[in-house]
C-alpha cells in the first residue's frame, strides 16, 4: 500500500475557474517485434529474469549494436498512421545517465533527427465532437531492464533491503510518440487525455505493432501538466492561448485508460490547490498510486539535468527511401475511426448501439459474424445478448468467454441461418446456443442431435390447432368476437401440444383463419 | 639465429609448416619458450595463455596430418590486444576496472583467428582503454622497448609493438584509434596498418572512440602485415559501420610492391617543426628511394590538419565518456564499496567502483568528454570538432586528387624515455599529430621501419596514407619501400636490436605500478 501525505488540491470546478490546463502525453509503446531492437535476443514476456539477454542487451564491453529493421519499418508506419512526415534521414542518439537498469548507462534513443514529426491524430469525445492532438514526434529507443526492489513494504526502492535487475526488458523496441503542448480542452482535459490514448491504441493494434497492453506495460503513459491563469474568454480564444505555459509536472507510467484520465484530473487539482496559494509548482517527476488516486513527488527535475544526447556512433543513419515510405503506406490499415464510421452505417446501428459493441469489444466478432452470413441485428443480439449475458455471469469478457467455450462468429452466423430458415424458433435457438457453449458441436450438430426442428408438416399443425380450439371452447369465442389478443393463450397451447417446435406465427395465423378473426 | 623459429617471418612459418617442415606445437612452443626467457623485461603480456595457445596449436597439427584443407595461416601464433574480447580469456584493457572479468564472447576477428587455426599466445599489455601513447598508462605497469629498456614501446598498442620486436610473437592484433597501432610500430622498428574505418569488425573491441576505433595487424614485415590483415578483415553482420566488400588485395599489393607510376605526396603540415632531426632524415631518404623504385613525388598541402589534435581531443573524450559509463561495478569488474558508508546505494557503490577502478589519465578524459558534450557547450566544442573533421576528410579528397597516396613520418620523435611525459599530457598528445588525421577521416594508413635515427641509434618510422578502401595501396608502396631499405641495410632492421637474453636484468627502472 501507498503511504503518504495527501498534498491540499483545490475542487474541480474551482480549480477550472481560476485556471487553464495544457497537457502534454508521451506514450511510450513497446513493440511486438521477434526479436529486440539491436539484437537477436527475444522479446516475449515473462520469461525468467535474464534468459533473454546476450553480450548486446547486457552492454558487455566490445558488443555493439545493429539496428532491428521490423522495428524501423514499426516506426514508419506509425508514424505513417499518424500523419506524420517520415524523416528521409534519422539517426540514433545516446541519451547518458546512470541508472543501474541502464546495462550500457545509456540509452539509444533519437533525439532531434527522429524518424517521424508533425503529425497529428483527431479523436472522438464523448459528445461526438473531435479534439485534434497535434503529434510533435514520433521515435525509436530502446527499454531498459527492470528493477525489483527487495526487502521494502511498498516495492519501491526506499527501505528496500535490495535490489535485483532483470535484463530481459532491456533493448525492447520502444516507440515514444510525443504530443504537443494541448491548449483548449479546459475541462475536458482529463477526457482528452484519456480520448487521445484510446484512440492512439485503437491505432497501434490495427497496425498490428504491438499488443498495446497497458496491464503488461507494453503502452505506458506519461502525463505532462500544468496550468496557466484563466483569462476572460474573447471570440476567438487567442487571448487564453496567449498566456505563457505554466511550470508542468511529469507523472511517469500511468496504465489504464482510466488512470490517465484520473491523473490528468488529480494534477489539475492538486496545481491549482498549489497556485491559489501563491506557492509555486515544482517541475518534477510526479509517481502515480492507482489505489488512491493521488500522485507523489519522485525526483525534482531541474535545467541542471543534461543527458548529453549526441549522435550514436555505432549505428549508421536511417534513411528509407521514398518508395520503401510509399511500399509501407500501402500496408496500412483502414484508420479505426474510420472503419467505425463505415461499418455503424453498414450495420445501421444506433448510436448507442454501435458504442455498446465497440466498448464490448465486439466489433471484430460482430465483423465476422455479419460476413458470414449473420443479419446485423442478429449478429449484434446474439453476442451482446445472450453471449454477453452468459459471460458476464461467469464473470468473464464476451470475447475471452466465446475463446473458452469455442464459440465462433462462423457459429453464430450458422445459428443465425437456422432461424431465418425457419427451422429453429427463438427458444429453440437459445437452446442450441447452449448446446454449442457446451462444446456439442456446431448449432446443426446440435439441432439435429437434440431434435430442434420446427414443425413444418402443416398437417400436424392444424391437427393440434383444431384440438386446442376443441378444448377452449370458451376462448375460441372470444377471438370470434373479435378479442385477437385471446390467441396467444391458444398458441402456447399448440406449442405445448407439439413440445414447443411449432412455428408460433404459423399457429396464430391458422387459429385466426380458422375462427374467422383474420 | 636461423635456428631460431621465431626469428622467422609469419609467411615463413606458414611455408615450414604446409610443408610439415615444423608444427604448429613446435612453433607455439618456440614463442612461450621465448616469452618466458624476454618477457619479465619487456613486459608485453598481461596474460598468457600456455594451454589454450598448445591445445589450440594441437589441434591444427591433427588437422593437417589428416591431410584437412587448412587456411594459410593456420597453425602461426598471433599475441591479441587487450583491448579484444576473448571467450575465456582475461581481457582488461589495461584497466583495475577489469581486473578478473572473463568475457563470456568472441570478438568477430578473435572467431577469425581461431577459425583460421592460429593459437592466441596471449594478451598484451596497453594504456588503460587504449588512452595513452606509451602504456605507462597501463595499471599493470608499463611494457619496454626491447631496442632500449628504459623507453617506452609507443601507445596505446605498445604491448603488440613490443612482443612482436621481442620476437615473443610473429605477428599481433592491434587497435588504432589515434595512431595506437602506427606510433608503437614506428618507435619499435615494427610494421603495423589501421584499415579503413569500417575495414575490419570493430565487434568485441572494447570501444574507446567508436567513430575512431579501428583494430588492425601489428608484424615485422609489409607482408606479414598483410596476411594478417587478409585474416581479419571483412564484412561483419554485427557492426553496423563494417564495410559490405570483399577484403582489399592486400596480399598480392604486398607481393607485387610495384610503385612506378604511383604519384607520393608528401604533406606539407606533417614534418616540419617539432619533428626531431632523424626522424626527418630518414624521411626524406625513404621517399629518394620510392623515387629511386619509379614513382613520383608532390608536395600536397593539408591545412586543416592543424586542426586535427584538438578535433580529436574533443571527439575522443566525448565519445569515451559515453562508452566507458558502462562500467559501473554493476554486471561485472571491479566493485568498490565506498568507504564510511553503512548502506550505500547504487549510485555510491558506482561513484566509489570507477574512482578507485579507473586511472588519471582515463578520468582526465571522461571529465573533459563529459564537459564537452553538456548542454551550452555542445555546439562549441564537440559540434565544432565534427566540422573540422568533415574539413580534415576535404583536405584528403583533395590530396588524393593529385597522389595515390600520402607520406609523412609516423611520429615526429623517436621513443621517449619511460617517464618523461607522464606528467605532461599535452607533450603525449603531440606524439600522435601525424595519426590522428587518418583516424579522424576514416583513411588507413601504415607505419614501417625507415631506419635508425642518427642521434640515438633509435628506429624511426615512415607513414603511408591511402584512400578510404584502398588499403592495397599501402601494402603496394610499403613493401617496394621495405625492399628498397631491406637491401641498403643488408638485412631487417630489427637485425640491429640488441639481444634481449644477453642481459637477463638489464631492466633498469622498475615498474612503479606493478605488484
Amino acid at each position: 500500500m501507498s503511504s503518504h501525505a495527501a498534498e491540499p488540491v483545490l475542487s474541480y470546478e474551482e480549480a477550472l475557474e481560476q485556471f487553464d490546463p495544457v497537457m502534454g502525453l508521451e506514450v511510450h509503446v513497446e513493440l511486438g517485434t521477434r526479436t529486440k531492437m539491436f539484437c537477436g535476443c527475444s522479446t516475449q514476456f515473462g520469461a525468467p529474469p535474464n534468459t533473454h539477454v546476450c553480450p548486446v542487451c547486457l552492454g558487455l564491453p566490445g558488443a555493439l549494436p545493429v539496428v532491428n529493421e521490423i522495428g524501423v519499418q514499426s516506426a514508419i508506419r506509425i508514424g505513417l498512421a499518424l500523419d506524420c512526415k517520415i524523416a528521409p534521414w534519422s539517426r540514433f542518439a545516446r541519451k547518458n545517465y546512470f541508472y543501474p537498469d541502464m546495462p550500457k548507462n545509456f540509452q539509444t534513443s533519437q533525439y532531434d533527427e527522429p524518424i517521424a514529426v508533425d503529425g497529428h491524430l483527431d479523436v472522438e469525445l464523448e459528445d461526438g465532437t473531435y479534439y485534434r492532438v497535434e503529434i510533435e514526434r514520433a521515435h525509436m529507443e530502446e527499454d531498459t531492464g527492470k528493477s525489483l526492489h527487495v526487502g521494502g513494504a511498498t516495492g519501491r526502492i526506499h527501505g528496500a533491503d535490495h535490489s535485483l535487475v532483470d535484463y530481459n526488458r532491456a533493448g525492447i523496441p520502444l516507440i515514444e510518440i510525443v504530443t504537443k503542448p494541448m491548449p483548449g480542452a479546459g475541462a475536458r482535459a482529463p477526457e482528452v487525455a484519456r480520448a487521445y490514448v484510446s484512440a492512439l491504441r485503437d491505432i497501434l493494434k490495427s497496425l498490428g505493432v504491438s499488443d498495446v497492453k497497458m496491464e503488461e506495460g507494453s503502452m505506458r503513459a506519461d502525463v505532462n501538466l500544468s496550468l496557466r491563469p484563466k483569462v476572460a474568454a474573447d471570440a476567438t480564444g487567442e487571448a487564453q492561448l496567449a498566456v505563457p505555459l505554466g511550470t508542468r509536472s511529469e507523472t511517469k507510467n500511468v496504465n489504464s485508460f482510466r488512470s490517465v484520465e484520473r491523473a490528468v484530473r488529480y494534477e489539475i487539482t492538486r496545481h491549482a490547490a498549489v497556485l491559489a496559494e501563491g506557492g509555486r509548482v515544482l517541475q518534477e517527476t510526479r509517481h502515480w498510486h492507482e489505489d488512491t488516486g493521488v500522485t507523489t513527488s519522485g525526483r525534482e527535475k531541474s535545467d541542471a539535468d543534461d543527458y548529453r544526447y549526441f549522435p550514436e556512433p555505432d549505428l549508421v543513419p536511417v534513411a528509407p527511401t521514398p518508395e520503401m515510405v510509399e511500399a509501407l503506406r500501402a500496408t496500412l490499415p483502414e484508420p479505426p475511426a474510420a472503419r467505425r464510421k463505415r461499418l455503424q452505417s453498414a450495420w445501421g446501428y444506433a448510436d448507442l448501439e454501435m458504442r455498446d459493441v465497440v466498448n464490448a469489444g465486439l466489433l471484430e466478432v460482430i465483423e465476422e459474424t455479419v460476413s458470414a452470413g449473420a443479419s446485423s441485428t442478429a449478429a449484434r443480439k446474439w453476442w451482446l445478448g445472450e453471449i454477453a449475458r452468459r459471460a458476464s455471469a461467469d464473470a468473464m469478457d464476451v470475447t475471452a468467454y466465446a475463446a473458452e467455450r469455442g464459440v465462433t462468429p462462423a457459429h453464430i452466423a450458422e445459428l443465425d441461418g437456422l432461424v431465418a430458415s425457419g427451422r429453429l424458433n427463438d427458444s429453440m435457438a437459445r437452446q442450441v446456443l447452449d448446446g454449442v457453449l457446451d462444446g456439442e458441436g456446431t448449432p446443426t450438430a446440435v439441432a439435429d442431435a437434440r431434435g430442434l426442428e420446427l414443425v413444418q408438416d402443416d398437417g400436424a399443425l392444424e391437427a393440434a390447432v383444431d384440438a386446442v380450439i376443441a378444448a377452449n371452447a370458451g376462448v375460441a369465442d372470444k377471438i370470434r368476437e373479435g378479442k385477437v389478443a385471446a390467441a396467444g393463450a391458444l398458441i402456447g397451447q399448440v406449442m405445448k401440444e407439439l413440445k414447443g417446435q411449432a412455428d408460433a406465427a404459423k399457429a396464430r395465423e391458422l387459429i385466426l383463419a380458422k375462427l374467422g378473426a383474420s | 639465429m636461423t635456428s631460431d623459429l621465431t626469428r622467422l617471418t609469419a609467411s615463413e612459418m606458414s611455408d615450414l609448416l604446409s610443408r610439415k617442415e615444423i608444427s604448429s606445437v613446435e612453433l607455439t612452443q618456440a614463442h612461450l619458450d621465448r616469452t618466458a626467457a624476454v618477457d619479465g623485461t619487456v613486459h608485453s603480456y598481461l596474460h598468457v595463455d600456455t594451454a589454450g595457445a598448445l591445445a589450440a596449436a594441437k589441434a591444427v597439427d591433427e588437422k593437417r596430418a589428416a591431410g584437412a584443407d587448412l587456411h594459410l595461416m593456420a597453425g602461426v601464433p598471433i599475441a591479441v590486444k587487450d583491448v579484444m574480447a576473448t571467450k575465456g580469456l582475461p581481457t582488461t584493457c589495461g584497466s583495475k576496472m577489469l581486473e578478473g572479468w572473463i568475457p563470456p564472447y568472441d570478438a568477430t576477428l578473435v572467431t577469425k583467428l581461431r577459425a583460421a587455426g592460429m593459437p592466441i599466445l596471449g594478451k598484451t599489455n596497453m594504456d588503460e582503454f587504449a588512452m595513452g601513447s606509451s602504456t605507462e598508462h597501463s595499471a599493470w605497469g608499463p611494457s619496454h622497448n626491447p631496442w632500449d629498456l628504459t623507453r617506452i614501446p609507443g601507445g596505446s598498442g605498445g604491448g603488440s609493438s613490443s612482443v612482436v620486436a621481442s620476437f615473443q610473437a610473429p605477428l599481433a592484433i592491434g587497435t588504432d584509434t589515434g595512431g595506437s597501432i602506427r606510433q608503437p610500430a614506428a618507435v619499435t622498428g615494427t610494421v603495423g596498418t589501421k584499415p579503413t574505418y569500417g575495414g575490419v569488425s570493430r565487434y568485441g573491441l572494447v570501444a574507446l572512440a567508436s567513430s575512431l576505433d579501428q583494430a588492425g595487424p601489428c608484424a615485422r614485415t609489409v607482408l606479414d602485415t598483410a596476411l594478417l590483415h587478409a585474416v581479419m578483415g571483412g564484412h561483419d553482420p554485427r557492426d553496423s559501420t563494417s564495410i559490405d566488400a570483399p577484403v582489399p588485395p592486400v596480399v598480392e599489393a604486398a607481393r607485387t610492391a610495384d610503385v612506378s607510376g604511383l604519384t607520393i605526396g608528401v604533406v606539407k603540415q606533417l614534418g616540419g617543426a617539432g619533428y626531431q632531426a632523424g626522424v626527418r632524415a630518414r624521411f626524406d631518404e625513404s621517399v629518394q628511394l620510392l623515387v629511386d623504385r619509379g614513382a613520383k613525388v608532390v608536395e600536397v598541402d593539408c591545412p586543416n590538419f592543424d586542426y586535427a589534435l584538438a578535433a580529436y581531443y574533443l571527439i575522443l573524450p566525448s565519445e569515451a565518456s559515453s562508452n566507458l559509463a558502462k562500467f559501473d561495478a554493476m554486471r561485472y569488474g571491479l566493485r568498490v564499496r565506498p568507504e564510511g558508508v553503512d548502506d550505500p546505494s547504487a549510485e555510491q557503490v558506482m561513484a566509489a567502483s570507477r574512482d578507485a577502478g579507473f586511472g588519471d589519465e582515463v578520468k582526465r578524459r571522461i571529465i573533459l568528454g563529459t564537459y564537452a558534450l553538456s548542454s551550452g557547450y555542445y555546439d562549441a566544442y564537440y559540434g565544432q570538432a565534427q566540422k573540422v573533421r568533415r574539413l580534415i576528410a576535404d583536405d584528403f579528397s583533395r590530396a588524393f586528387e593529385v597522389a595515390d597516396v600520402l607520406v609523412s613520418p609516423t611520429a615526429p620523435t623517436t621513443a621517449f624515455p619511460i617517464g618523461e611525459k607522464l606528467d605532461e599530457p599535452m607533450a603525449m598528445y603531440l606524439n600522435d599529430v601525424a595519426t590522428i588525421p587518418a583516424n579522424l577521416a576514416g583513411v588507413p594508413g601504415m607505419s614501417l621501419p625507415s631506419g635508425l635515427a642518427d642521434e640515438d641509434g633509435l628506429p624511426t618510422g615512415i607513414q603511408i596514407l591511402a584512400p578510404a578502401t584502398m588499403d592495397e595501396r599501402l601494402y603496394a608502396v610499403g613493401s617496394a619501400l621495405e625492399r628498397a631499405l631491406v637491401e641498403q641495410w643488408g638485412g631487417p632492421l630489427l637485425d640491429r636490436a640488441p639481444d634481449l637474453t644477453a642481459h637477463p636484468s638489464a631492466h633498469p627502472t622498475a615498474d612503479p605500478k606493478e605488484a
